[in-house]
């Protein structure tokens, strides 16, 4: 709770900044507007206001700053604007209508989690055979580092087109995206975390003649739960870009990044802006839930959150 | 219950290890027999070679030279056996696991049933005078008591030997004087073959039948002195004349051994 005040602070100061640019962002485009609607502007003719900057027009025109509050396709949405598509969107529609966010959560949602749960799966299954394979250790772990350096942007139309070709749409090709970006923190994080165990805690179960599998989920595996929630919520959040990235550029008419893409492309700017921040939120809400996870459970294993 | 059959014995033990920065002679030509029922301390300078001797006894490494047996057999055998209870110089607690968990843990490796689990965990834990600590976490005890723990996980399986490497060395001297104490009570109660090794002179005369004197480079035994002192041994053995003379041999064998170089 201590976290508050400090969290609100920079929340205020980045709400100030926003409000403060939405005035030039916008005034060329309200002043034109506003000379139309018959109002008085200075400079008179749009040429010699494209002279001046956003913030010299402004200065020139302070009746109209109130507009470029409330302005219909702006360039900057003001903070209002957004919130208020937001809650239009996701409270005041149906679920199952196409203009939802919810929907559009949902469709974004479901292959982050499958990814997420894949790339999890097989980061794990990689860092225990990388800790205990010496010949994975040296192959796995090289290409797994390379796969990273891949702009995803370039490598997720490739795949989400070769899977179309071959009959493979909807949430499988997303979730391969998903997991392909969310597997890598887990297999570095595990890696580290399954070899924490120190040479004296190996040596003591060696004079207790124990298996490698004892070893494994005596020692190894709970050594390593801190390393792999730390992980989990790079992860989680990882997951939910990759999907994004995989509907922005298919033609996708639903999902997060497909509703990015439109606001864009029909110049609906607020559209673009509720989704934006609502996948935000939805991967502050994803990572707050692990950490919440990650608290009780190393508590409950006698082990304070690290 | 005593044999005088010797459990731990070693023949012209050698053991260099390979380093980067060329080979080190740990141990070289080390002759010892540790019979049923001795307390024997180890005592030296860093590099006299104590603990890996200790880790030769206990299969944690391999000599390159010598045989050494435990319990008639290879070390390796007598660990597989279960023969022995290691003690390290930290504690080594599971933080995951509640200290009843963690005096349980070689139990659950050697399959024992739970209800034999629970019995051994509160007679070992009442042994090192922690009992009603079984469901606290680690962090939540003093460095003294962690390593009472850790004694009593050595002690659950009931092996017959008992292999303690500076178990009482990170800890302030009352503390140790409070450990030692118990440590020879435990001796008594159990009957188990201690080999103990140490840095401490005090240490090493209060709680032996048997100090092992050795000096480094390479790492050999210089002296091997029976303790004329009783079993039962009060704190205040230490100020008598007996207790300061073997002090004085003790002394003298590593101030030899430095010499030598």
């Amino acid at each position: 709770m201590k976290s508050v005040l400090p969290v609100l602070t920079v929340i205020g100061a980045i709400v100030l900044f926003w409000l403060a640019a939405v005035v030039p962002m916008n005034m060329h485009l309200v002043a034109d507007q506003a000379q139309r609607d018959g109002l008085v502007v200075m400079p008179e003719t749009p040429v010699e206001r494209q002279e001046y900057g956003g913030i010299g027009l402004s200065l020139r025109n302070l009746h109209l700053v109130p507009l470029t509050y409330d302005f219909v396709r702006p360039r900057l949405p003001s903070p209002q604007q957004v919130a208020s598509e937001m809650y239009d969107t996701i409270f005041d529609k149906k679920i199952t209508s196409k203009r939802s966010l919810v929907y559009h959560g949902w469709v974004t949602l479901a292959p982050t989690l499958l990814g997420f749960v894949i790339g999890t799966s097989l980061g794990i299954m990689l860092a225990v055979g990388i800790v205990y394979s010496r010949v994975m250790d040296r192959s796995v772990m090289p290409w797994a580092i390379v796969s990273q350096t891949i702009p995803i942007l370039a490598l997720a139309p490739m795949v989400i087109v070769v899977l179309g070709s071959m009959g493979i749409q909807g949430l499988f090709p997303k979730s391969l995206i998903a997991a392909y970006l969310s597997f890598f923190p887990v297999v570095v994080g595990m890696v580290k975390g399954l070899r924490a165990p120190d040479a004296m805690q190996l040596d003591l179960l060696r004079t207790y003649h124990a298996s490698g599998a004892q070893g494994f989920w005596a020692l190894r595996l709970p050594a390593s739960t801190p390393y792999l929630f730390a992980s989990l919520k790079i992860g989680i959040s990882a997951s939910l870009v990759g999907t994004i990235v995989a509907e922005l550029p298919t033609g996708a008419r639903a999902g997060f990044g497909a509703r990015m893409l439109v606001g864009d492309q029909y110049g609906q700017p607020l559209v673009s802006w509720a989704a934006l921040f609502a996948a935000a939120l939805t991967a502050a809400a994803l990572v707050g839930l692990f950490s919440m996870i990650e608290r009780i459970t190393l508590k409950r294993m006698g082990m304070s959150a690290a | 219950m005593r044999s005088e059959k010797s459990v731990i014995s070693a023949k012209n033990l050698d053991l260099t290890f390979q380093t980067n920065d060329g080979p080190v002679h740990a141990l070289s030509d080390v002759n010892l027999e540790i019979e049923a029922g001795d307390f024997v301390s180890f005592i030296g300078p860093s590099g006299c070679g104590k603990t890996t001797f200790l880790r030769v006894m206990a299969d944690l490494e391999q000599p390159t030279g010598g045989i050494v047996t435990v319990n008639g057999v290879s070390p390796e055998a007598a660990r597989k056996a279960r023969a022995y209870g290691y003690v390290f110089q930290a504690a080594g607690l599971y933080p995951w696991r509640t200290i009843g968990g963690n005096v349980r843990l070689p139990l659950e490796i050697m399959g024992i049933s739970k209800a034999e689990q629970a019995d051994r965990v509160k007679r070992v834990l009442e042994l090192v005078d922690l009992a009603g600590f079984e469901r606290k976490f680690p962090w939540q005890l003093s460095g003294g008591m962690q390593q009472r723990a850790s004694i009593a996980r050595a002690l659950s399986f009931d092996a017959d030997i008992l292999l303690m490497d500076e178990p009482f060395g990170a800890l302030d001297e009352i503390v140790r004087d409070h450990l030692n104490e118990q440590l020879l009570s435990l001796w008594a109660r159990t009957q188990k073959t201690i080999a103990f090794v140490t840095h401490s002179i005090p240490e090493a005369v209060y709680l032996s039948t048997k100090i092992v004197v050795m000096s480094p480079r390479p790492g050999r035994i210089t002296d091997v002195i029976e303790s004329p002192l009783p079993r039962e041994r009060p704190l205040e053995i230490r100020e008598t004349p007996e207790f300061l003379e073997i002090a004085h041999r003790v002394r003298e064998g590593l101030r030899a051994g430095h010499l030598d170089e």
